[in-house]
């Protein structure tokens, strides 16, 4: 009786803990506090009777709600997420796939780096935005000029982070596992390529934060109202020219939501990568 | 006291070890950094017999370094050869010694792979040299880690546990190798005292199993009287032998050994000659290299 009892006890302790966690809790009150001070802000100039810059101006949290409950009957609505989340994912993924093995190369062999570093560093401090109309000219659709800025986003970030960690591995690993008898495979597999795994993961925590700007920016100058299909940057964009200002919010919102999701993602993802490290 | 060459302290295996063997002689290393030249290393030779525990002493950046990476193979030397046991490691036709599982290296801040659990470190030379199947060579980590006493922190990463388990598994981690030699670089520096004898009274105890060769650089005097067969001194750069001294001392040792007359006496003849050196090298204000 008394084991089922620990037993259950144990099962529960997860949501248990968490209703007793401090840290937890100041979240929620930090949440509510900013919600009732936005609300008592948006509310002040019907309140007070004076202009105050910025006050008064945003819709109030309460119509933001009431408006998000209605556009989450929109199909539409759904539909953008789904657009600009396979956007990011795509980019992203691609610019891992591109990134990683590119950065590792520079990293470990010095005549690749002679030659590819000097026009990456050149292009490097292009912003991807100002590819867009390059990308425009450059693929057929839509859909992949957007992506490809996507891309550019996370890109450059994934590699400088790939060769800078690849680079600051301590030598003393490398000799370690020579004077043990590792063949060059065994060097790049066993020792760089998980010595630089932390650098890989916080490439892919900052290029998933650029990713979604790029690709706002991106809907939102492509008017992906076409072929290229909504998004969440063209619910925005077609919210403002519509003069809805709470689903502005709405929209605005969504993408912070999408933007923690994808980098809790990455951090779930890199905890269970690097067991040895508690870094996040 | 000067001319020793082979460890005379009553040792009841040392017969028994014929491998081990390095024989330094007349090495130079001559670095270059951004086209100066520093000798590092001058016209040294030094005889270390099999099984011998060699403690190399020396002020800061005297080439001590140099002459470990040279026999790891971690660098080039500019003219002289090494041999172990009666093969050419590097001459004058061959200045880069292969890196070799035979010659492990114990490192200053440590070296265990972050990434790896303890007994993944360990079984890491026997997996990539092929001598032994993943499953062997954990089975035999296990055996090793549970022999040095690391039975509870087998299964934990290196960043999990304290230095000193952490430095105890690097030297499991060199053994597992069969090595004919272990280099020993600084490996208890920046520990505090208590838990260096801890280190050293291990490390002896290993020492007294394996009869490993062990060559050993440290600039803690008391550390290398206490563990050494000889103490190499050396000179400031270029690094010369300038001194050695005969511990005979009887093994096994243990802490008591440390009050005593006989040891203090040793400890204050190597400090003389240390310091003389110490004071050259302070005065030649050079940077350190390695």
């Amino acid at each position: 009786m008394a084991q089922a009892v620990v037993k259950t006890g144990k099962q529960k302790s997860k949501i248990v803990k968490l209703f007793f966690d401090l840290t937890f809790w100041r979240g929620v009150v930090a949440i509510i506090v900013f919600l009732v001070l936005w609300e008592i802000g948006a509310q002040a100039k019907n309140w007070f009777g004076f202009m105050v810059p910025f006050v008064g101006k945003v819709a109030p949290p309460t119509d933001v709600m009431v408006r998000w409950v209605e556009v989450a009957g929109w199909p539409g609505y759904w539909e953008s997420w789904y657009l600009s989340t396979g956007r990011v994912f795509l980019g992203f993924i691609a610019a891992q796939v591109v990134g990683i093995p590119f950065g590792l190369a520079m990293a470990v062999n010095k005549y690749f780096r002679g030659m590819f570093f000097p026009p990456f560093e050149i292009l490097r401090p292009i912003p991807p935005l100002a590819w867009v109309p390059a990308s425009i000219i450059f693929w057929p659709t839509t859909e992949l000029s957007i992506m490809f800025v996507t891309f550019l986003g996370a890109f450059y970030t994934i590699v400088i982070n790939v060769l800078g960690g690849a680079r600051s591995i301590d030598i003393q690993y490398l000799r370690a596992a020579q004077s043990m008898g590792a063949s060059q495979w065994d060097l790049f597999y066993k020792i760089i390529l998980p010595g630089t795994l932390p650098s890989i993961f916080v490439g892919a925590a900052v290029g998933m934060g650029i990713t979604w700007e790029v690709v706002l920016a991106g809907e939102m100058i492509s008017g992906g109202g076409q072929q290229g299909g909504g998004g969440l940057g063209f619910f925005i964009w077609s919210s403002y020219m519509g003069g809805v200002m709470d689903q502005v919010i709405v929209g605005m919102i969504s993408i912070g939501l999408a933007g923690y999701i994808s980098s809790s993602l990455i951090r779930y993802v890199g905890h269970a990568c690097m067991p040895w490290r508690r870094m996040f | 006291m000067n001319t020793a060459s082979a460890p005379s302290v009553p040792n009841p295996l040392a017969g028994a070890m014929t491998t081990g063997a390095i024989s330094i002689r007349n090495v130079t290393k001559v670095y270059d950094p951004g086209g100066v030249n520093v000798l590092a290393v001058e016209d040294c030779s030094l005889e270390i017999a099999p099984g011998e525990v060699c403690m190399i002493v020396g002020p800061s950046g005297c080439g001590k370094t140099t002459l470990l990476n040279a026999i790891a193979g971690f660098h080039s030397i500019t003219s002289g050869q090494i041999d172990l046991d009666g093969e050419m490691l590097c001459g004058p036709s061959k200045p880069l010694a292969d890196q070799g599982a035979d010659r492990v290296v114990v490192f200053q801040n440590g070296a265990l792979f972050p990434w790896k659990t303890l007994v993944d470190n360990v079984a890491y030379g026997p997996v990539v040299q092929g001598t032994m199947t993943k499953t062997e060579a954990r089975d035999k980590a296990v055996e090793m880690l549970v022999e040095a006493g690391l039975s509870n922190v087998a299964g934990k990463y290196p960043g999990e546990v304290s230095s000193g388990m952490a430095r105890r598994a690097e030297i499991v981690r060199a053994l597992i190798n069969n090595p004919k030699v272990l280099l020993l670089d600084e490996p208890y520096r920046a520990m505090d005292g208590l838990t260096k004898s801890i280190m050293h009274e291990s490390l002896l105890e290993v020492y007294d199993r394996t009869k490993v060769t062990i060559f050993f650089i440290t600039h803690d005097l008391e550390e290398a009287i206490f563990l050494g067969d000889r103490v190499i001194v050396m000179t400031t750069r270029p690094a010369r032998t300038k001194k050695i001294v005969d511990v005979k001392i009887e093994r096994p040792r243990d802490y008591r050994l440390l009050s005593s007359e006989e040891f203090r006496v040793l400890v204050e003849e190597t400090k003389e000659a240390v310091h003389e050196e110490a004071v050259k090298a302070f005065e030649a204000g050079e940077r350190e290299l390695a």
